[in-house]
């Protein structure tokens, strides 16, 4: 038996989400760990490798893949599943990784559990994954010879192995079929300002909601994440309602966090937004309203209007 | 011309509180009530603006039960042009199931002379949350299919589509006809006017069955989780508390200098 994780690379490291897949992976004892990244792997991405435990690192190096395109990447994903002869195959629970898994099982006709939390046995698999934005839980069989998982970011903390895997990196031979390559990305327009992959990795999220009031009752809360060295998340209806993109939206249709530190100003907690934000180390609420969710559910709280409490905080800083 | 198919599901409204029915094995919206998922309402105004500015039309399709209808008509009223309901029971389909559905429906559309250029569906659904449909429909259509998208136009044969990727706004330029599934955040959902609904209430809604063998979903059960006891610290109450607040963010060593 052996399981393949997709590792995603971001800044030349493994992402986060792609480590905490590993030690998921690791974790269930499903035989030998292999790792598989799209285009050449870096040196710190197979040292991320080693440390996780995987025993094999699968790169593809074929020219055709320097621009994303999800079938070609399913395409590596599946060879390098032959090559580990994979009964499992993890991914993680983001956008890419939710798409290639997605195109995976469609090739190949298998089952594909997305956002797993927990698995509860291997034989049959059965596990446990996030529904309704996270808002409640499905028990759920995974039949078929190869299985396929995505983890729902944030459900385990990314470790070392007791023992480092040898990490051997493996060229997969296989060529991309100009099919594969008929959705691809023709070029990437980059951002002026905020990035969602930062605002997901951040140790500091600095969040505002309805209360802000307008769009322009963000400067205290800009002014405090720069201070905090952390990013902006906001709730859904600021994005609604056109105040800050949505690439900052935090939440069941935005991004889900895990910082260090969540200081939430002026959002109620609604489920949606809880589900983005569960996984926050502590949460900082403040709030005009003592009972609102994100207030009973918060580690601390300050009862108070953002506006006012944000620029005190800003001049007690310093 | 680009005649646009939105595909949408009938959800239990996700902003309310989650209730099971007594069996643990759904989501029970009759107290919260049903709507569309946020994705397939942007998706059914971006089919709008497509077959606005190319002179096509719009159909929206749903497959689960009869009172789908309600979904389908919430997009007739917000400017598509007519619907297929695909009747079925929701609860024995698997994402697999849902996209063989879609695939049929089409074939039935395309026999009778209607093709569509583009088909649309949310990213992933509000209730069971999948990612699949989308992308193994497009297998079965043999279609290219492009995920996360958040706007898109359509030139002649050619749709450029943008989505949200790991480094910036990533651009996609796809040969018609294609698949693509939708995020919310790139176009504001549209709302019924009067005569809107008047029209939706008229539509055609075409009925249609499926007569495949579902592979389901592989359910056992549903749970909600029961919230972990908590006590809330309060540090204080307006710009009083600031120093308080200030001494925990110390503590918890985000304070850098």
């Amino acid at each position: 038996m052996s399981v393949v994780v997709l590792v995603e690379v971001e800044e030349g490291r493994a992402s986060l989400v792609s480590r905490e897949a590993l030690t998921f992976a690791r974790s269930l004892g499903a035989g030998d760990l292999h790792a598989v990244v799209v285009g050449p792997a870096p040196e710190a991405v197979v040292a991320d490798c080693r440390d996780a435990g995987v025993a094999v690192v699968h790169e593809a190096g074929d020219p055709a893949l320097e621009r994303y395109a999800a079938a070609a990447w399913a395409a590596v994903v599946e060879a390098a599943g032959r090559a580990a002869r994979a009964d499992l195959v993890v991914a993680p629970g983001t956008g890419r990784g939710n798409e290639v898994l997605a195109h995976v099982a469609a090739r190949r006709n298998l089952r594909m559990a997305a956002n797993v939390v927990a698995v509860e046995s291997l034989a049959p698999l059965v596990v446990q994954r996030q529904v309704v934005g996270g808002a409640a839980l499905e028990r759920a069989t995974v039949d078929g010879r190869v299985r396929l998982l995505t983890m729902a970011g944030h459900a385990v903390e990314p470790s070392a192995a007791d023992a480092p895997g040898a990490a051997r990196v493996a060229p997969l031979a296989l060529t991309i079929d100009p099919q594969d390559l008929r959705a691809q990305v023709v070029r990437v327009e980059k951002r002026e300002s905020g990035d969602t992959s930062g605002l997901t990795a951040a140790k500091v999220v600095v969040g505002a909601g309805r209360g802000a009031g307008g769009p322009d009752g963000f400067a205290a809360v800009d002014r405090l994440a720069e201070r905090l060295g952390g990013a902006v998340g906001v709730s859904r209806v600021v994005t609604s309602l056109g105040w800050r993109p949505h690439h900052e939206q935090v939440g069941q249709t935005g991004s889900r966090i895990a910082p260090d530190l969540y200081l939430a100003c002026g959002i109620s907690g609604s489920i949606q937004h809880w589900a983005g934000c569960a996984s926050s180390r502590t949460i900082i609420a403040v709030n005009t309203d003592p009972d609102a969710p994100m207030v009973t559910k918060a580690d601390y709280a300050v009862i108070g209007d953002m506006h006012e409490v944000l620029p005190a905080v800003l001049e007690e800083l310093g | 011309m680009t005649d646009v198919l939105v595909c949408v599901k009938r959800v239990p409204d996700p902003t309310g509180e989650v209730v099971l029915t007594p069996d643990g094995m759904r989501v029970d919206g009759r107290y919260a009530g049903y709507t569309t998922s946020a994705h397939e309402e942007a998706a059914i105004a971006l089919a709008v603006q497509v077959a606005e500015s190319t002179g096509g039309s719009v159909t929206v399709l749903s497959v689960g039960a009869a009172e789908s209808v309600e979904q389908i008509r919430a997009g007739i009223a917000v400017g598509a042009t007519d619907g297929i309901l695909v009747e079925a029971d929701p609860d024995l389909l698997g994402p697999a199931d849902v996209a063989a559905a879609v695939a049929e429906a089409l074939r039935v559309r395309e026999e009778a002379g209607r093709t569509y250029g583009l088909v649309l569906l949310g990213n992933d659904a509000a209730d069971t949350g999948d990612f699949q449909v989308g992308v193994r429909l497009a297998y079965l259509l043999g279609r290219p299919v492009v995920a996360g998208v958040q706007t898109l136009e359509v030139d002649g044969d050619v749709a450029t589509l943008r989505g949200e990727g790991p480094e910036g706004t990533e651009v996609y330029e796809v040969a018609l006809p294609a698949v693509a599934t939708v995020l919310e955040g790139g176009v504001s959902p549209k709302y019924p006017s009067v005569v809107g609904r008047m029209k939706a209430k008229k539509a055609e809604v075409e009925t249609l069955g499926w007569t495949g063998s579902p592979v389901g979903a592989g359910r056992e059960a549903l749970t909600v989780p029961e919230p972990p006891p908590n006590e809330v610290t309060v540090i204080g109450e307006g710009t009083a508390a600031a120093p308080g607040l200030v001494a925990v963010l110390r503590e918890l060593k985000v304070v850098h200098g």
